[in-house]
């Protein structure tokens, strides 16, 4: 009989996320992803600041804690003087769509061979539920307390289709996690990322929807189903760039 | 070995690089250009990396990861762009990650102007960013001590685990001078970074993080940092002292404004006052010992602090001369440079409100 175990390539240490909170999920599907594919032994991984800040506690590998917004660009340091190494990149919607976007979209620009898991929750969590790029209209925040007004906030910004617009990107996905299908594929779309970096083929940048029920004030199922019929309208699921497309 | 005609910034890329560095990112920001297009062109001749970064904040964090994962790594701006770089500076000093971050400076503050002066100082002397830090600061005076300084301070970074700071004005960083250069450094000689992130698994695995969330950790890391900060303080204090020992006005100087000094020292001397310069070397640690030496002889008079700002290391001055002798200032700002009369006069104005004073 085979016992179920926890991947390896997260540590034994405590996730310190709210209930409910799908990050934890996230975290698994990188490790396993890495695990699955064999190159726990050469990761190095990129903390931004946010929720996911102790991530480096987490992920059972080489760790750099970056400062806000700036994980792309120390990735970019480190994979370019270790170009045999897997470097991930785990980030917020603040940190990468915020106060990151140069560093965003300039890693993206240029090709970097990293894999980046953007984290897409609609909010700023760790801070205490203040208005995110990410954020729908209409959706309320602290700091947009009767709802996102487009006419004083601006409008969400969709990040997998603002890169898709860049050359260099090899692969462009976003998932979410609202259900077991969408966690499966999920964690398939993860892999393939860390795959084709494995592969030294390019940049690549899975987009995942998670869920806020703290901030959101909602209950965690509610949270779940919010995110299923209403994140998705915002931003679409699906591939937004595959170069591998055609290979057999 | 023969001397060869460099520009001050490639004698500063030219110390790195035979000192082993090979990582360089920069961004563009006059008056330091050259540092970027030199490391764009030698960098991928040598197996090293070089990355036009999108802003100096990113250059700064690519010099984290870069140097965090064991390579030795810089990056190199003037003033408005140091000022960007001192998020990053703050995350790799608490970090302790070893880098060496060059800054040219020009005129402030705000966009200022792109002739040279030295107005960040403080900025380079006291931390820079946010929190409790030091950097190593040194500053050249010559374009072979650009070259020089550099190459050093790589060594320096790495032995502490501090990121080092080459604080050149404008004029130096401009400069064409004969240079004699290092020899290149064999990359299997350098210190082993047990620290380092260059891939590690499990219960070898290794962070570099400067987030301690927790009062009773975060204390002590900081008290360790001061321990490097004293450790650094006791051992790699440098100045030049010239004509010292019988001097009745004791300018002090750094960088180029060092040299006017010691021109202004010789006039001085041939006029029959007896002058002499200090010039700081290490510009932190404070070479407060010479300005001790200086304070507790008979002969001196007087301190003279001259600088192309409106007056920052005279502070240091005053603190090292501990109020035993008076200390003046002279100084110039905007992009301006004193010619030696200035500094001449200035030192005897000082030489006579120190005797009224007396």
């Amino acid at each position: 009989m085979k016992v179920f175990e926890k991947t390896k390539m997260l540590t034994d240490a405590h996730l310190h996320y709210c209930p409910g909170c799908t990050h934890g999920i996230v975290h698994r599907l990188v490790a396993e992803s890495i695990e699955e594919l064999g190159v726990q032994e050469k990761c190095i991984g990129i903390a931004p600041v946010g929720c996911a800040v102790f991530a480096y506690d987490y992920f059972n590998c080489d760790m750099q804690e970056a400062a806000h917004g700036r994980a792309p660009a120390v990735a970019t340091g480190i994979k370019r003087c270790n170009p045999d190494k897997i470097v991930f990149v785990y980030q917020g919607d603040g940190d990468l769509a915020s106060i990151g976007m140069a560093e965003t979209v300039h890693a993206a620009a240029r090709g970097e061979k990293v894999t980046i898991i953007f984290i897409n929750n609609s909010i700023y969590g760790m801070t205490g539920g203040q208005m995110a790029p990410t954020t729908l209209i209409g959706q309320k925040a602290t700091t947009c307390q009767n709802g996102r007004d487009p006419a004083v906030n601006g409008y969400p910004i969709r990040i997998c289709e603002l890169l898709a617009t860049l050359d260099a990107p090899y692969y462009i996905e976003r998932v979410s996690t609202h259900d077991v299908k969408h966690v499966l594929a999920a964690k398939k779309a993860i892999k393939k990322a860390l795959k084709f970096q494995a592969e030294g083929r390019g940049y690549t940048f899975i987009e995942v929807l998670v869920s806020c029920p703290t901030n959101w004030h909602m209950r965690p199922v509610d949270a779940l189903r919010f995110m299923g019929e209403e994140c998705t309208k915002t931003f679409p699921l699906g591939v937004f760039r595959d170069k591998s497309a055609g290979e057999n | 070995m023969s001397k060869i005609l460099l520009h001050g910034t490639e004698a500063i890329c030219e110390g790195a690089i035979r000192n082993g560095c090979r990582a360089f990112f920069g961004y563009p920001i006059t008056p330091q250009n050259e540092v970027p297009e030199y490391m764009s062109v030698k960098m991928p001749q040598i197996g090293g990396v070089f990355v036009q970064a999108e802003s100096e904040v990113a250059a700064i964090n690519m010099v984290y990861g870069a140097a965090g994962s064991g390579t030795r790594a810089m990056t190199s701006s003037s003033s408005p762009g140091v000022s960007l770089k001192q998020e990053g500076i703050s995350y790799i000093a608490c970090a302790r990650i070893p880098c060496v971050v060059v800054n040219i400076m020009r005129a402030g503050p705000g966009l200022g102007g792109i002739q040279p002066a030295q107005g960040d100082y403080f900025q380079a002397t006291k931390g820079g960013g946010h929190g409790d830090y030091h950097l190593i600061v040194l500053a050249p005076s010559s374009v072979q001590e650009a070259c020089d300084f550099t190459y050093r301070a790589f060594d320096l970074a790495d032995k502490y685990r501090v990121p080092a700071m080459i604080l050149a004005d404008g004029m130096i960083g401009q400069l064409m001078e004969p240079v004699e250069l290092p020899p290149m450094r064999d990359l299997s000689e350098l210190p082993e970074k047990p620290w380092a992130t260059s891939g590690h698994y499990g219960k070898d695995r290794r962070v570099l993080n400067s987030l301690i969330i927790k009062p009773d950790e975060l204390e002590p890391h900081v008290n360790e940092l001061k321990k490097t900060y004293d450790e650094i303080y006791a051992n790699e204090r440098r100045a030049a002292c010239y004509k010292t020992e019988d001097a009745e006005i004791v300018i002090t100087a750094y960088g180029t404004v060092a040299r006017i000094a010691k021109s202004a020292v010789n006039v001085l001397r041939s006029q029959g006052i007896r002058a002499g310069c200090i010039r700081p070397i290490t510009v932190y640690p404070f070479p407060d010992d010479a300005f001790a030496a200086c304070a507790a002889r008979s002969c001196t008079k007087a301190f003279l602090s001259v600088e192309l700002s409106l007056g920052q290391m005279v502070e240091d001055v005053k603190l090292a001369v501990n109020g035993k002798k008076p200390v003046y200032f002279y100084g110039r700002t905007g992009g301006n440079v004193p010619d030696e009369s200035e500094i001449v006069e200035a030192a005897k104005r000082a030489l006579e409100s120190a005797a009224k004073q007396a």
